[in-house]
């Protein structure tokens, strides 16, 4: 057994110093080489940039929107909400209380705001991440009302913009990116 | 529950079970040191970590010596993450001059990631540098995986072997896996990664003003290089605290599937690999069997689960399936299969909120962990500790005919029933024992964010991620304190190593043995009534071991939620 040990000693600690320069110095580096060289919007994050060139978001990532005249992101449990330094979910059980009074009071906006039937479970729930930059396209479809109010345009204009935004996938599920959804928002005409 | 969700499911088992036999035949190409094609690129990298380090890797290793060069490799592992955390202030690469961490958060940290566990105390973005992740954290998604695949075929050498007073090389063993296996395949996945938006830069903090004219800081960093060995080895743990249901580390469906399957890829072919390494790959697919049966009933019952949705929410108003912790790019199916796999794995990625989903549907990753993350499992972990099960199994079938047991030509004898009993009773030791312990002292009942049973299941729930070398949670569990810091890491130190020594003190045992030949006598351990009695005897350990303490936590519950109980 002694053996076993001091024959272990050199291969221990030079194969940690090996593998540590391996894998934890020149693989991360040379695959930033790589990544910068071949996909640089994504490797920097995909961001989006207005007219003069400022930094506006990342279309991976979501961002609060909570005025009226736009589509409103889900609730969030990043940080205050949206924090890109804080990325997390509600974490409440199914028998919480916390959750069941959030949920009912925005449940009780989206009725002042005039949606009918069923709330889509999406609008009403915290993402995993607190940075989800999706909607359903139902939980969309259930603002469209509200935005053509206050932007005095036809509804059936916003739902157009809904389902031309919408992304599908076999291998998801059904959803509309909030920012992109909102920045052609702004783009449509009067 | 819906037919494009089935379709997703049974899609990702096809596209395994295609690949089971090229990635078996390749891992058995490393299993017997053969030459590969990418030894042209890495075989001067492997030849020259010999030399540099004084190794031959044609010098066999008896059991103990084995255990005890892997045990050394690993804690010197150890030692240099620990070193790292604690000097992060000092050190480079740490664009957000984050302090130091705590002593008991670099102690559970390091543990964690050395013990292929990756539980996170921390959160990614908030404590971590870049430096850290990569040299800290990143090696060991790596070398964790490679010893777990290592320590897998040296109990496979113990089964095919015979009369042999040797098990293998660790050195070879593990540098062969990490160079001809794990890193080429992450250079590729890597890249995959980042056309599909995962980021991988050396820059911090991004600032952003928002279309309302908010701000917002976005975090940057080497993402991609860190999620891709995250998934492939089983480790899970995330750059950021949300983990895969963050969108910087997994941003489309397309990256969901792929990190799904790149979990359970070398786990399926590991079966593989062992029925070609005793001479029979039938019992291989056997084995493969069982694990699919018990994936698949998990599948379908938090699937099921989720897609049904809260009660509670429906009479308020809210439609359709449990969506609070979800990502609505993924829905219910994807993020339902996706909690299966990485807890049938010892993943422990999320992507999604385990905490916030159905009492039952989250009740099954919990579950799966406490049947020893044998279906399929961690990247070798899983077939080893299977074999545990599976030398149990043959003992119960040599009871029942009043025969001394055989397995692949084995004979089954008490001494290494008796070590199988040993590496399993470390499971119920601990999850149980601690659990109960965290449920009375005060420090312990600070922990759990919900009340009532869900409280418990945080507590439980911990510990079983823990000593399962798993890793994901109930993240409302408020973990990273002295008490659940240090409890935690001796948990997975426990779950990890009082695990592999008896199984290498087994492996050194039957390569000592002569072969049996299968005779009439013999219990076929291919057909259905052998994957029939593994199902049965998984399902019967794990349950009458746990299934008090998920009375008091799912179950309960559960019951609680279809009543309209609030806590």
């Amino acid at each position: 057994m002694g053996k076993d040990f001091t024959s272990a000693l050199r291969p221990a600690i030079v194969m940690t110093i090996l593998f540590a320069a391996l894998l934890g110095i020149a693989y991360p580096l040379a695959m930033t080489g790589a990544g910068q060289a071949l996909f640089p919007a994504q490797a920097n994050g995909s961001l989006v940039r207005d007219a003069d060139g400022r930094v506006i978001g990342s279309t991976v990532v979501g961002q609060a929107f909570t005025a009226d005249r736009y589509f409103q992101t889900r609730p969030s449990a990043a940080g205050k909400g949206y924090d890109g330094l804080a990325s997390s979910g509600s974490n409440l059980g199914p028998t919480s209380r916390a959750l069941v009074d959030r949920v009912t009071a925005d449940v009780a906006r989206r009725r002042g705001e005039g949606v009918t039937g069923a709330i889509p479970a999406d609008l009403v729930t915290a993402s995993g991440s607190g940075l989800d930059p999706d909607l359903s396209p139902a939980a969309a479809l259930a603002q469209a009302a509200r935005i053509a109010r206050v932007r005095g345009i036809a509804p059936d204009r916003v739902r157009a913009l809904v389902d031309a935004t919408t992304e599908t996938s076999l291998l998801g599920a059904a959803h509309v990116n909030v920012l992109t959804l909102n920045r052609a928002l702004d783009a449509l005409p009067r | 529950m819906t037919f494009q969700g089935w379709f997703l499911i049974l899609l990702f088992v096809g596209i395994l079970l295609a690949l089971t036999r090229p990635v078996g035949l390749w891992l058995h190409a490393l299993y017997e040191g053969r030459r590969t094609p990418l030894h042209v690129v890495f075989g001067p990298v492997e030849r020259g970590f010999y030399r540099l380090s004084g190794i031959d890797p044609a010098a066999e290793q008896g059991w103990r010596r084995y255990a005890v060069h892997m045990l050394s490799f690993n804690v010197a592992l150890l030692m240099l993450t620990y070193a790292i955390l604690r000097l992060q202030g000092v050190l480079p690469g740490n664009p957000q001059g984050l302090a130091r961490l705590s002593p008991d958060l670099a102690f559970n940290t390091a543990v964690s990631f050395t013990s292929n566990t990756n539980w996170q105390s921390y959160g990614g973005e908030s404590t971590m540098s870049n430096l850290s992740q990569m040299l800290g954290l990143t090696i060991h998604n790596f070398l964790s995986a490679a010893t777990g695949i290592a320590l897998a075929f040296a109990l496979f050498r113990g089964f095919a072997r015979r009369s042999a007073a040797t098990i293998g090389n660790f050195w070879a063993d593990m540098t062969r896996i990490t160079l001809y296996l794990l890193l080429p395949i992450c250079i590729a996945y890597t890249l995959f990664l980042i056309a599909s938006g995962v980021p991988q830069t050396m820059a911090g903090v991004v600032d952003v003003s928002t279309l309302e004219g908010a701000r917002q800081s976005i975090l940057l960093g080497p993402v991609a290089s860190q999620e891709a060995i995250k998934m492939l080895g089983t480790n899970g743990g995330g750059f950021f605290n949300a983990n895969s249901a963050h969108p910087f580390e997994n941003p489309t469906a397309l990256t969901n599937l792929v990190q799904m399957l790149s979990i359970f890829l070398i786990g399926f072919g590991l079966t593989w690999t062992f029925g070609k390494a005793v001479g029979n790959t039938r019992q291989g697919w056997a084995i493969l069997s069982a694990m699919v049966i018990l994936f698949l009933a998990g599948v379908a019952v938090t699937y099921a689960q989720e897609a049904a949705g809260n009660p509670i929410l429906h009479q308020i108003g809210v439609a359709g399936g449990n969506m609070e912790g979800k990502e609505v790019r993924f829905g219910v199916a994807a993020s339902a299969l996706f909690s299966v796999v990485t807890t049938a794995a010892s993943c422990g990625a999320v992507n999604g909120m385990l905490d916030s989903f159905t009492p039952l549907g989250g009740m099954i990753p919990l579950f799966n962990m406490q049947l020893g993350e044998v279906v399929i499992g961690g990247v070798g972990a899983g077939i080893y500790g299977f074999l545990l099960f599976a030398i149990l199994a043959v003992f119960v079938a040599g009871l029942m005919v009043g025969r001394t047991p055989e397995y692949v030509g084995k004979k089954i004898e008490a001494r290494e029933v008796k070590l199988a009993v040993l590496a399993i009773a470390v499971l119920p030791l601990v999850i149980l024992g601690f659990s109960a312990l965290s449920s009375v002292v005060p420090p312990g009942l600070a922990g759990p964010l919900n009340k009532g049973p869900h409280g418990f299941s945080e507590i439980l729930y911990a510990f079983t991620s823990a000593v399962g070398n798993n890793g994901s949670a109930f993240a409302g569990l408020s973990a990273n304190t002295p008490y659940y810091n240090g409890l935690l890491g001796v948990a997975m130190w426990f779950g990890r190593f009082f695990v592999i020594v008896p199984m290498l003190a087994i492996a050194g045992s039957l390569a000592a043995k002569t072969y049996t030949p299968e005779s009439a006598g013999s219990f076929p351990t291919t057909g259905a009534l052998w994957v029939g009695l593994l199902v049965g005897i998984i399902l019967i350990l794990g349950g009458l071991t746990f299934l008090p303490s998920l009375a008091l936590g799912p179950i309960a519950d559960h019951l609680a939620m279809i009543r309209g109980q609030l806590f």
